[in-house]
């Protein structure tokens, strides 16, 4: 009976969590446009979609933001943190706190804020704002993937790379980094995620005449639903399901390793 | 001995304003085992980190084969070191961790092949070679590590507490296992521990430390027999220090009996610090004795009897194969060699300093 219930517990838990997203999934193959009624299977909202001009601009223009955000945004994470290896940890708990405030912040907060530092600074909003954008937010989730794998770190490798004839650079690419190699891939996997499905400050650091899919919904949304925006929404849900499967699969395979260590 | 392979001069290290080591002079012999022996925080292992370049000095100059390599990076130097917690690479097999120094000097594949295998062999892990060293036991891991930084042909094999993280009986296997290899290798082994049994069995020489400052040198014998101040005797094994006072030459009173020694130049009628090993104290009849005292504890030891003599208000540490039961009223007869004089400290620092070599 207990175990009876614990289970409905957790089938409500994610009966309520999910039917909206479950709603969208399914309307976006109703063949009837009216919200009410199933007209039959269609892909026809997903083949509209694909000839979509508008829709496969913004698609290019999230892509292209979402990569180059994580390129550099994982690049400048991950050297902040390899850089913090030597600190005192006092220093660097405080570093981290700082890095975390535009994580905790709320998003409308980060993107007003965004858009009048770069109006104050005189920078053009567009392409550029919002990746400037994206990758002052990727940076502290590129971060918290890879510090902890600098705390667990067993520095004596490196000094023992040393000690066997290593010069730094060689000793660092042989012991370091392959330890961080895990934490950089699902952070960066973290930042692509974070950038694909961003709306909040994207919209706030846009400006007018760009647009990436998920501002594009929001303004198609405004004129009255289409059913292809279903169809784009449960596209950008998989691929976003998809990536967090993997990025929490990343750690995860880590930690069995370290158990076997000891 | 030999010839000086390794000389530390006026070495002074701090960190954060705490003084790790203070001015400390140090000789180290080609071909020779020795080890660095202290209670943690005692200087030990920056002393080796020194030796090994992991840290520099804030004073002073690490002499190696007549050469100032102080600021030399430790990759440049001719030494290498086992780590104490094997710091192996964990992403690469056995042969590939052994390899990495070879590879590093550009030497042929045969060369690096018949180094793994030789290096294998010496530490008894043959066919070892596609193991991930995470699936070995922390012996076989120690063994790896030791493997990995003899095949680089060191003059110096530096060893940072390698059998710490080690069960006993692993432990006490390692050590005549160690031993073999520094004679098998001939080459000298810089060794760090806290442990004074290990010291005592591997060590062609030993220095203990405290506080930064080297306390006593000398070979084991020496140091268990004849410690210089308080702190070595008590360190190295059980002893009972008793302050006394030196009547005359080879005549000390402790504990109101006058005992015959064969310690002199302590002065007369001057106060010091005897130090007398519990197997040392023979339990006697009552009328024997130089004095009398009462059994207060008893404990079982397996190789003896561990026991608490009360005398003069004072418990004596008493190890003997003969059991004297609790209550039992005893003499306590000491040979004159056994009797071990040491001057009394005058003050703290003085106590810390006290290394007259």
């Amino acid at each position: 009976m207990k175990n009876f219930l614990k289970k409905l517990y957790l089938t409500l838990l994610l009966i309520f969590m999910y039917a909206p997203i479950i709603t969208l999934i399914v309307l976006s193959f109703n063949a009837s446009k009216s919200r009410a009624k199933w007209g039959g299977f269609t892909l026809d909202w997903y083949i509209n979609l694909l000839s979509d001009e508008a829709v496969a601009g913004a698609l290019i223009n999230t892509l292209t933001i979402a990569i180059l955000a994580t390129i550099f945004s994982t690049i400048i994470g991950t050297f902040t943190c390899i850089a913090m290896i030597g600190l005192n940890s006092k220093l660097r708990s405080f570093i981290m706190g700082v890095t975390n405030i535009p994580m905790i912040n709320a998003d409308i907060v980060t993107g007003i804020s965004l858009m009048l530092l770069f109006r104050f600074l005189h920078i053009g909003t567009g392409f550029t704002t919002i990746l400037l954008a994206h990758i002052t937010f990727n940076i502290p989730f590129v971060m918290l993937s890879i510090m902890p794998r600098i705390k667990n770190m067993n520095f004596y490798v490196y000094e023992a790379a040393l000690d066997l004839g290593a010069s730094p650079v060689y000793a660092f690419t042989k012991t370091i980094l392959p330890d961080l190699v895990p934490g950089i891939v699902s952070g960066a996997l973290m930042a692509f995620t974070m950038s694909l499905d961003d709306f909040i400050i994207t919209y706030f650091t846009k400006g007018s005449g760009f647009e990436t899919l998920s501002t594009l919904i929001y303004n198609e949304v405004k004129r009255g639903i289409q059913p292809e925006i279903y169809a784009l929404s449960a596209i950008i849900f998989v691929v976003v399901l998809t990536l967090l499967m993997i990025v929490y699969r990343v750690p995860s395979s880590k930690t069995k390793e370290k158990t076997n260590e000891k | 001995m030999g010839k000086d392979l390794i000389t530390l001069r006026n070495i002074c290290k701090a960190y954060d304003g705490t003084t790790i080591l203070d001015d400390l002079n140090l000789s180290i012999y080609e071909n020779s085992f020795v080890t660095l022996l202290g209670p943690s925080g005692c200087g030990k292992t920056t002393t080796l980190r020194i030796i090994g370049g992991f840290e520099k000095p804030d004073k002073g100059q690490v002499i190696f084969d007549g050469q100032d390599i102080t600021d030399l990076a430790p990759n440049k130097r001719q030494l290498n070191t086992v780590f104490q917690k094997y710091a192996l690479f964990t992403h690469m097999s056995v042969a590939e961790n052994i390899a990495f120094g070879l590879k590093i000097k550009n030497k042929s594949d045969s060369y690096i092949k018949d180094k793994i295998r030789y290096a294998l062999k010496l530490v008894n892990l043959e066919g070892y070679e596609n193991r991930s060293p995470e699936s070995l036991s922390g012996g076989q891991q120690q063994r790896i590590a030791i493997a990995r930084a003899i095949v680089n042909e060191p003059k110096v094999l530096l060893l940072d507490e390698p059998l710490g993280a080690l069960d006993l009986k692993m432990r006490q296997d390692m050590q005549y296992e160690l031993k073999r290899l520094k004679e098998e290798l001939g080459i000298t082994f810089i060794y760090v521990t806290h442990d004074q049994e290990e010291a005592l069995t591997m060590s062609d020489h030993i220095v203990v430390m405290n506080q930064g400052y080297i306390q006593q040198e000398g070979s084991p014998e020496t140091i268990y027999n004849e410690p210089e101040n308080a702190f070595v005797a008590d360190f190295i094994g059980d002893s009972n220090i008793i302050r006394s006072t030196m009547i005359r030459d080879e005549l000390v009173e402790i504990l109101g009996a006058k005992f015959a020694c064969v310690d002199k130049g302590f002065g007369n009628n001057k106060p010091v610090d005897v130090v007398i090993r519990p197997e040392d104290i023979e339990l006697v009849a009552p009328e024997d004795g130089t004095l009398t005292g009462v059994v207060t504890d008893l404990t079982f030891k397996g190789v003896h009897y561990e026991m608490d003599v009360e005398t003069c208000g004072r418990e004596l540490l008493v190890h003997s194969t003969k059991l004297s039961a609790v209550g039992t009223k005893v003499g306590i007869k000491v040979d004159p060699f056994n009797i071990q004089i040491m001057n009394v400290p005058v003050s703290e620092d003085e106590e810390a300093i006290s290394e007259t070599v």
